[in-house]
């Protein structure tokens, strides 16, 4: 039922919203649940930072950055995100793929 | 046209299962980092880290010097174009100290963490992080001189453990 949402959305070779304005919560959701992520608070407050941040400033934030400027911690962003927590915050919050290294 | 899935991801960060074995031979302040990236890049891509730190590497995990490490300013042809410190001058007491404070500025300026933060960052990442038991031994070393998360151990048993794992040495 969700899959119908990500239909109509746009996304590169990557697997990454083409449009980030584009993105609502609903493919948002959608998103995480293709990734296999269950979507909690913690979750949110990493996405809507991730949003706040790439409006300011074009760029998704780095993982430090996040880590930093939100209480999640490192330890927490990869419980919430395994396998690659800034691509894959990114990537639910409807962002380019982040290249920064930290 | 891609969408997002789990499998999409494994398959960005080689299905899932690569691992790297990452060798930290060098303790001066600028060859601490490179193995800390990368060993931080291969975390965030979802690929496993082992890190053995042998010889003048024990200096980046080892309490009392991780914090103080320095770059060295004489015999160093590579010193950053905006030091510029020829060798002579680099010979002047302080110089090092001097150039490694520098240096530290400009590594935080780019929001890269100092060594210790760092470490703890690669560890809270989830790498795990090795000394190596003979460079230990030659340096009059024991676990409780390694940062906290450290454990020792053997090459031989670093090997066994890395097991079809990509290597870098640095």
């Amino acid at each position: 039922m969700t899959a119908d949402i990500l239909d109509t959305v746009a996304f590169d070779d990557d697997g990454y919203m083409v449009d980030a304005e584009a993105w609502n919560k609903e493919i948002g959701e959608a998103i995480a649940e293709a990734l296999e992520v269950d979507l909690t608070d913690r979750h949110w407050t990493v996405i809507e930072f991730a949003r706040k941040e790439f409006e300011e400033k074009g760029e998704p934030p780095t993982l430090r950055r996040i880590t930093k400027q939100t209480d999640v911690d490192m330890k927490e962003m990869y419980q919430l995100f395994p396998g690659g927590p800034a691509k894959i915050a990114a990537n639910i919050a409807g962002l380019k793929k982040p290249t920064g290294c930290i | 046209m891609a969408k997002p899935s789990r499998k999409l991801h494994e398959q960005s960060r080689g299905n899932g299962n690569r691992k790297l074995a990452l060798v930290a031979s060098k303790g001066s302040l600028d060859m601490a980092y490179p193995p800390l990236i990368l060993a931080n890049a291969a975390r965030m891509s979802g690929i496993d880290v082992e890190m053995f730190f042998t010889f003048w590497g024990l200096d980046i995990i080892t309490k009392k010097k991780m914090g103080s490490l320095k770059v060295a300013t004489v015999g160093n042809p590579n010193m950053h174009p905006s030091f510029g410190i020829p060798t002579l001058v680099g010979a002047i007491p302080g110089m090092s100290a001097l150039a490694s404070m520098m240096m530290r500025k400009e590594i935080a300026d780019l929001d890269f963490p100092p060594v210790p933060e760092f470490i703890q960052l690669v560890m809270d990442a989830g790498a795990n992080v090795y000394g190596c038991q003979m460079s230990m031994d030659m340096m009059n070393l024991t676990e409780a001189d390694l940062v906290d998360g450290a454990t020792v151990l053997g090459a031989m048993e670093f090997m066994e453990l890395t097991d079809g794992a990509q290597v870098m040495f640095v």
